[in-house]
């Protein structure tokens, strides 16, 4: 109970939040970015056809009634629509955003179960070849830079060994029917095994390259939140009870050592939305982050604002996902008691 | 004998040296005994407790002697078939009661966990014993309190889960680490004779350390005195608070604060402080703070001889064996 009016109120605190970033993105478009009357209707466009231009995308507007009016819009769940394809934002959003969720869950998934591996050993036979390996492993990851670790892997495993494919997200003939956008969930769903596997194959090396810097902070984080717990009184208790070392470490050491844990996997998931943006252009993978890109160069204004919504309200959401995860893991947190 | 040590030496090699924490200490327990070890801080006697449940963290490690449990010695023993041991043959309660229990954990599934590792019983069985051992241990309405977590629980109640966990699977050996010192006193007293009925219901030995010769007046039959990793005097607990024979232990005797006295005396404590044990005194190890040393102490190390029903490390009742020393 009180942690479902924890929750409810977290979910109304994004309000103000989604308020405070939509104004920032707002003017920072507007001040900041290119006139995006001449970009859109091309070079060759007379200033009468630009002014028109921009009287019908509401653009000669003061920006407080350009904004106010955006809101309103917003609130009828109307984000505006593109300046180049005059799609809705919400749809041009949303057939690209699942590709990046996709792969941003497949490379923290990658992150977390070898980061906590990696770390666990290395916790665990500390100082040993093992401990060195995985520094030097954690040490390799933070510091390769994704579009080059991509390059690398595509040459690797496409080029010379042709294990995997190199771009995109699924060969289109195993297409499956559209429900959500995931194409593992979607494949799952309508069993189409083909291109489940096909789905995979094409997320390996994308989520590898995306996933690897995540992967190292986590090793790293892992390590040393398992040296602090294994030094705990705890442990020593859990030992002395004659319980095997093995299920020491795992039902006690690892279990306490979670919860910093989680909230780096947290933050790690939300530096991956950006992370994302080179990972997709290095393999053409049809996402979010390089469309973004592209329309911020463009000053497509109501889809950057679409997109810096939409990950503002993601950044939210995992973030009260790790709160939610804290308070399953740590019995002292009572966050009703907190809030008041 | 249940538990027999036999010149047990336990070092931690550190960069700056070599530190003997157990050095040449031998002792044993017998069935349904309560044994006290008594010393003041850092004379060995957590690590000593340690090495008879083969729990030494690096770089702790036993180089020497032999722990007989039931005649069979534990330091030969694989860590498999220490841990069939621990838990259920001997068990251990430990000086912190605040941190020594997993934060994460509800109480009763700390003990079902040690219960369900050593005895076949189902999980259902596990409980009703758990919420047995609770209710023995003297915690009100435990099988509510089962579902607590630690933090829910002041220092003296989790100090009864510990002691509920560790007899949980009826261990002939209890060892407890210093058990009530980090409790009020009025809680001390309540633990103790806990500790002393469970003694005698469940027919354990008990290995009670302590650095507080008044806890060992009330509860231990055998008292082992321990100073810088060796043993000064062991004795009956009668024979010792009546004939003390070792200086260390006379100072240890006259630093328990007495309700009685009304003096207003300032307490008694033994001048100076415990050697670096990186840099022992030569000799005798108590020579630097001993009020009776003589040339000799500083010199040669007195051995462990038996004198009057006790055994004691000093020169001054060793010139001729048997022969007490003079004056006191
Ligand atoms: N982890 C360790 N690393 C290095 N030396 C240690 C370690 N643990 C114990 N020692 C050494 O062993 C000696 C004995 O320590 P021990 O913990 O057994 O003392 P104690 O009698 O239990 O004291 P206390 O009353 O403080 O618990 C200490 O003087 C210390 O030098
Ligand atoms: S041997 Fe000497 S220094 Fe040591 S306790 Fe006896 S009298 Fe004191
Ligand atoms: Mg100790």
């Amino acid at each position: 109970m009180q942690m479902i009016k924890y929750m409810i109120k977290r979910i109304l605190m994004l309000i103000p939040v989604l308020i405070g970033v939509s104004i920032i993105v707002f003017l920072i478009m507007r001040v900041f970015s290119p006139d995006p009357a001449p970009i859109v209707l091309g070079e060759h466009a007379t200033q009468q056809s630009m002014q028109e231009w921009r009287l019908a995308n509401g653009l000669n507007d003061p920006i407080w009634l350009q904004y106010v009016n955006y809101i309103k819009d917003a609130m009828t769940g109307n984000l505006g629509t593109s300046y180049y394809t005059k799609a809705p934002v919400t749809q041009e959003i949303f057939s690209r955003f699942p590709a990046t969720i996709e792969l941003a869950i497949a490379a923290i998934i990658f992150a977390s179960l070898l980061g906590i591996f990696l770390g666990v050993v290395s916790a665990v036979k500390k100082n040993s070849i093992f401990d060195n390996g995985g520094r030097i492993l954690a040490l390799i990851g933070v510091s390769m830079p994704i579009f080059w670790l991509g390059i690398l892997l595509i040459i690797l495993f496409s080029g010379t060994l042709h294990w995997l494919p190199s771009t995109g997200r699924l060969n289109p003939l195993y297409q499956p029917t559209q429900i959500t956008g995931f194409y593992l969930i979607d494949s799952l769903l309508t069993g189409n095994m083909n291109a489940l596997v096909d789905a995979l194959r094409h997320l390996v090396l994308p989520a590898l390259a995306l996933g690897m810097y995540s992967m190292a902070i986590i090793t790293r984080m892992t390590r040393s939140s398992m040296l602090e717990s294994m030094s705990q009184d705890y442990i020593r208790t859990a030992r002395a009870k004659g319980i095997t070392n093995r299920r020491v470490i795992r039902k006690h050491a690892l279990r306490n050592a979670l919860i910093p844990i989680v909230t780096v996997i947290g933050l790690q998931f939300g530096s991956l939305l950006g992370g994302a943006v080179l990972t997709e252009t290095v393999f053409s993978w049809p996402g979010i982050g390089a469309y973004t890109v592209n329309c911020i160069l463009k000053s497509d204004f109501p889809v950057v604002q679409g997109v810096v919504l939409l990950v503002a309200v993601v950044y939210v959401l995992v973030n009260l996902a790790v709160d939610i995860i804290y308070a399953f893991l740590d019995p002292r947190i009572k966050y009703a008691k907190k809030e008041g | 004998m249940l538990l027999e040590v036999n010149h047990l030496k336990t070092d931690f090699k550190l960069k700056k040296g070599i530190v003997h924490a157990v050095n040449d200490v031998s002792f044993g327990i017998e069935k349904g005994e309560i044994l006290a070890i008594v010393g003041e801080s850092g004379s060995g006697k957590s690590v000593t407790s340690l090495s008879v449940m083969g729990l030494l963290q690096e770089p702790g490690k036993v180089v020497d002697g032999e722990i007989l449990y039931k005649g069979e010695d534990l330091l030969k023993k694989s860590e498999k078939e220490l841990q069939k041991i621990r838990g259920d043959q001997i068990s251990m309660i430990f000086q912190e009661p605040m941190t020594s229990l997993n934060p994460v954990y509800r109480i009763k599934d700390q003990i079902i966990e040690s219960i369900m590792t050593h005895m076949k019983l189902s999980r259902k069985e596990a409980l009703a014993r758990t919420v047995e051992m609770l209710k023995t241990v003297g915690i009100p309405s435990p099988g509510q309190r089962a579902n607590d977590y630690p933090h829910q629980m002041s220092g003296g109640m989790r100090q009864r889960v510990m002691i509920a966990m560790a007899l949980a699977c009826n261990p002939e050996l209890l060892i407890a680490d210093e058990p009530t010192t980090a409790l009020d006193v009025t809680i001390q007293a309540q633990i103790l004779e806990l500790l002393y009925s469970l003694r005698e219901r469940f027919n354990m030995a008990v290995l009670l350390i302590t650095h507080d010769l008044g806890v060992v007046a009330e509860a231990a039959d055998r008292v082992i005195v321990m100073y810088c990793g060796q043993i000064m005097e062991e004795a009956d607990v009668k024979s010792l608070f009546s004939n003390p024979m070792h200086p260390y232990t006379l100072g240890l005797l006259n630093s328990i604060p007495r309700i009685e006295d009304e003096s207003g005396e300032r307490l008694y404590m033994i001048k100076g402080m415990v050697p670096n044990p990186l840099h022992m005194p030569q000799g005798c190890p108590f020579s630097d703070r001993c009020d009776r040393c003589m040339e000799r102490c500083t010199l040669e190390m007195p051995e462990l001889k038996e004198v009057g029903g006790h055994k004691v490390r000093c020169f001054l009742y060793n010139q001729e064996a048997g022969k007490e020393a003079d004056d006191r």
